[in-house]
């Protein structure tokens, strides 16, 4: 862990008790922010080009090669951006709202392993600590569409509000299943026991061995299925996007912010759908794992593994986040009441049978 | 409980229908044509800018006539019989200094009117299409080949030259004045007609015989005599701004004539 190794480096450089702590706690937790800017960045670029091509355009050509600067020049227009706050808004709410957002997004990666040593705090209710503080982004959407003093925002807020907290259920029914099956919510502690190859994945029935195994490969389909459409909801990506829906509400709950307050928005939406990636692959594909064995265990090299390691869970994160972009140049907006009928209707009942169904065969 | 079960298929079924779909277009090749760098081909007979191939323009004034907007202006001097100013690619004698020939693409409607009356085939629509400009005097393209001196040079030969034809035709007159009269009674008045008329040019120096200036204002008189008034004047006013007076005091010339 790198928490550990950087208070033995403190206690070698004299510095202990609650400052090394402090300093260590620090350091430790900027590792994500560094991994999540670029990420932005890079998201937004592939965003761009994914739409584009998938259209049969071209996207961003001009900043840079096949425009790989474009979103370096976006940040620095909106960096220069006037800071417009509505007249009637209130001042502040509507300031702290994106900050919560990003907040709140930003601590989820608090629990998510990115290698084997490194997790930003490995705490056992990982996974439900997750689901837990991502409903801080209701609370700032809420604020940012209630502080905007305008119809569009406060319409956008109240759908993501409802479609977050209706969509959290089967989420967290679905990782009520895999608790069934493998008997710990700590994220890191399932991403280790699933190591191996990729039969060891929890897609596969994971790696408790026995008849089980096979039998549980369809219900983790079932739920892996259950999982994505429900995540994908809760980061307002389309086709569940009612709540910054273009063509109804502008923007939804953004629409009266600009310069750096939008950015921080855009950054908290694609940390979220990393976010939610990630989850996904940690539940299901392994998390950080290889598919096969470390060429760093191979070769003898152990400081090569964990740079394959967060080059596994990046490339998982990005296949997922693909995947979302995909979706989203596919499919068009569901309704409002569609979007409640296929929550509650659907998904609630499915995840409810499949986790009975797991937890019965668990039992057997 | 059967449309249930059905609905769940249709939606997964459908959704990964579109999928493979935006998947295909992802790697289909884009049509976006990258247009400063890249540019598209234009039709065969575009009608876009207009050319003149100086080479083989004999100033005949035809295109200028032709056009409705009358965006062609051509001044032209008589060469001298010494002059050589060469042949057309069609093997044509080439009798006139073209002195100006000016088009205003501005006023230009790409009409097309002007190409086909050209007897030698000098005056053509190109497939240039970038040519905007800052400043509107920009867009009169002047083709004529000659330098100012050089036109300079050919007025005062031409000058020269009537002047000394002028000359020698009062001469030859006077001469005649001077010599036995009774033989030549009857022809004396048909000697006599001719001479005002070629003592004109000695006092307007710059006259050619295609009269450079004038053609335009005969024609901006005639049209509306003609048959079209209503539709002369409006076009006039649209494209002429008051920054051009000389076309503004023409309209007024037309109005008080009508």
């Amino acid at each position: 862990m790198i928490y550990d190794s950087l208070i033995e480096l403190l206690k070698w450089l004299s510095i202990t008790g609650p400052a090394a702590s402090a300093i260590a706690a620090f350091i430790n937790s900027i590792f994500p922010v560094v991994f999540i800017i670029p990420f932005a960045l890079f998201a937004v670029y592939l965003e761009r080009k994914v739409s584009a091509h998938m259209q049969d355009r071209l996207g961003p050509m001009r900043v840079g090669w096949h425009g790989w600067l474009q979103s370096f020049a976006d940040i620095l227009k909106l960096i220069q951006k006037e800071d417009v706050v509505p007249a009637q808004a209130d001042r502040w709410l509507f300031n702290i709202a994106p900050v919560l957002a990003f907040v709140g997004s930003y601590a989820a990666f608090a629990a998510i392993p990115f290698t084997s040593t490194y997790v930003g705090s490995g705490i056992d209710l990982g996974i439900i600590f997750i689901v837990a503080i991502s409903s801080l982004v209701v609370a700032s959407l809420l604020m940012a569409g209630w502080a905007s003093n305008n119809k569009y925002s406060l319409l956008g807020a109240m759908r993501s509000a409802a479609q977050i907290i209706s969509y959290e259920i089967p989420t967290v029914v679905v990782i009520l299943t895999l608790l069934c099956v493998t008997g710990t919510l700590s994220l890191y502690q399932l991403s280790e026991n699933q190591t191996g190859n990729i039969f060891n994945w929890m897609i596969f029935g994971g790696y408790s061995g026995g008849w089980q195994k096979f039998a549980l490969i369809p219900f983790m389909l079932v739920g892996m299925v259950i999982l994505f459409i429900s995540t994908l909801a809760e980061v307002n990506r389309t086709p569940f996007d009612i709540p910054e829906a273009e063509s109804e509400l502008v923007a939804g709950y953004h629409t009266e912010y600009t310069g750096m307050k939008f950015a921080m928005f855009f950054l908290a939406e694609y940390a979220n759908m990393f976010a939610v990636s990630a989850i996904v692959s940690a539940l299901f594909f392994g998390g950080y794992q290889s598919p096969f064995g470390y060429v760093g265990k191979l070769l003898g090299i152990s400081w090569l593994v964990p740079f394959e390691q967060l080059f596994w869970f990046t490339m998982k994160g990005m296949f997922f986040v693909f995947v979302q972009m995909w979706l989203r140049w596919t499919l068009p907006r569901l309704r409002v009441d569609q979007l409640m009928n296929m929550c509650w209707k659907y998904l609630i009942p499915i995840s409810i049978a499949n986790f009975l169904i797991v937890a019965f065969l668990m039992a057997l | 409980m059967k449309t249930y079960f059905e609905n769940i298929y249709s939606a997964l079924y459908t959704a990964l229908v579109g999928m493979k779909i935006t998947f295909k277009h992802l790697f289909t090749p884009a049509v976006t044509i990258q247009y400063p760098e890249v540019k598209p081909r234009m039709v065969e007979r575009v009608r876009n800018r207009l050319y003149v191939n100086m080479d083989d323009c004999i100033g005949c004034d035809q295109c200028s006539r032709a056009c409705p907007v009358s965006c062609i202006t051509i001044e032209t001097v008589k060469a001298l019989p010494t002059d050589d100013i060469g042949k057309t690619s069609q093997g044509k004698k080439k009798a006139l200094w073209v002195t100006q020939f000016d088009i205003d693409i501005a006023k230009c409607c790409f009409c097309q009117l002007c190409v086909f009356p050209c007897p030698t085939e000098c005056i053509y629509m190109t497939d240039a299409y970038e040519f905007s400009e800052l400043q509107r005097s920009n867009l009169v393209y002047k083709f004529a080949t000659l330098s100012e001196s050089e036109v300079a040079e050919k007025k005062a030969n031409y000058a020269k030259l009537e002047a000394e034809k002028a000359a020698e035709k009062a001469a030859a007159a006077a001469a005649k004045a001077a010599a036995p009269k009774p033989a030549e009674a009857v022809e004396k008045p048909a000697a006599t007609a001719p001479k005002p008329e070629v003592a004109k040019p000695e006092p307007t120096v710059t006259t050619a015989p295609a009269k450079p200036v004038t053609p335009e204002k005969k024609e901006t008189d005639a049209v509306p005599q003609q048959e079209s008034l209503p539709f002369s004047e409006p076009s006039a006013d649209a494209t002429v701004k008051p920054e051009d007076s000389t076309a503004a005091e023409k309209t007024n010339d037309t109005n008080s004539v009508s």
